[in-house]
C-alpha cells in the first residue's frame, strides 16, 4: 500500500465538543495503516495538549494521556501555532512534554512538539496529500 | 439574572452577544469551553470591568479539565457545581447563551 502524507488540523478545545477526541481516534487509525501522519494544533486546538488536565470535576474521560502514546505509533510531527498560543496567553511550557524515540538515532528521546508560525504551518500544509480538519 | 456562556470567545461571538444584552445587575457564569474567556489572554479585556465588579464566575471543573486553572484572570470567582446551583437559585432567571 502506498504511503500518503496526512495532516490533521485540530482547532477545538477538548471536552466542550467531541471534535478533539474524534480527531485522536482517526489519527490512531491512520497510524495503524502506516501512513505519514502530522498533527497541527491551531486556534483553540492548542488547549488539547495543555499540561495538567484533570477531568475529575466534570465526570468525563481525560484523554490527554493518549497524546503521550502517539510517539509509539511513529507520530512525532506535532506542529503548534505560535500565534494561537500567544493570543491565548500560553507558552510551550504550558504544553505536555510529548516525546518519541528516534530509531535512526539510537532510540534517543526527542520532542515531538514543534512551535511554528502560521506562515511556516501553511508551507507544511501545502506539502501534504490529505488535510483533515477537526 | 444569571447568564451562562459555554463557547470560547476565540471561536464564537457568544460572549460578546451576551455582554451586549445584559443589565447592570446580571452576572455571567462561564462553563464548558466558555471558561477559556476566564483566563489571561488577548481577549481578557472583554470581561475585566465586569470581573472587577465581582460579576464574573467560572466553573472550576471545566478550567481543571483544560489545564488552565493557573491562568485565571483577576477577580474571576470560581465555583463548583454546587456553587452553580446556588447562583441559579440566587439570581432567579437563567439565560443559557449556547
Amino acid at each position: 500500500m502506498s504511503t500518503k502524507k496526512f495532516m490533521y488540523l485540530n482547532r477545538k478545545a477538548p471536552y466542550g465538543t467531541v471534535y478533539a477526541l474524534e480527531s485522536l481516534e482517526v489519527v490512531l487509525i491512520a497510524a495503524a495503516f502506516e501512513q505519514d501522519v502530522s498533527l497541527a494544533f491551531i486556534d483553540d486546538g492548542v488547549y488539547q495538549i495543555t499540561e495538567g488536565q484533570n477531568t475529575d470535576g466534570i465526570g468525563m474521560k481525560n484523554f490527554s494521556k493518549t497524546y503521550h502514546a502517539l510517539g509509539d505509533y511513529d507520530i512525532n510531527k506535532l506542529y503548534v501555532s505560535a500565534e494561537s498560543l500567544e493570543e491565548r496567553g500560553l507558552t510551550e511550557d504550558d504544553l505536555m512534554p510529548l516525546v518519541y524515540e528516534d530509531e535512526d538515532d539510537d532510540w534517543e528521546e526527542k520532542p515531538s512538539i514543534k512551535i511554528v508560525s502560521n506562515a511556516e504551518l501553511s508551507k507544511i500544509m501545502s506539502d501534504q496529500d490529505v488535510c483533515l480538519s477537526f | 439574572m444569571l447568564h451562562t456562556v459555554n463557547k470560547s470567545s476565540f471561536e464564537r461571538n457568544t460572549l460578546q452577544s451576551c455582554l451586549n444584552s445584559i443589565d447592570d445587575t446580571s452576572v455571567i457564569l462561564l462553563i464548558e469551553d466558555g471558561v477559556i474567556s476566564a483566563t489571561n489572554n488577548s481577549k481578557s479585556s472583554m470581561l475585566a470591568d465586569l470581573a472587577s465588579q465581582g460579576r464574573v464566575y467560572a466553573l472550576q471543573g471545566d478550567l481543571d479539565a483544560r489545564g488552565i486553572s493557573s491562568k485565571v484572570a483577576d477577580n474571576v470567582k470560581l465555583v463548583d457545581y454546587a456553587g452553580f446551583v446556588d447562583l441559579v437559585v440566587e439570581h432567579g432567571t437563567t439565560v443559557s447563551w449556547v
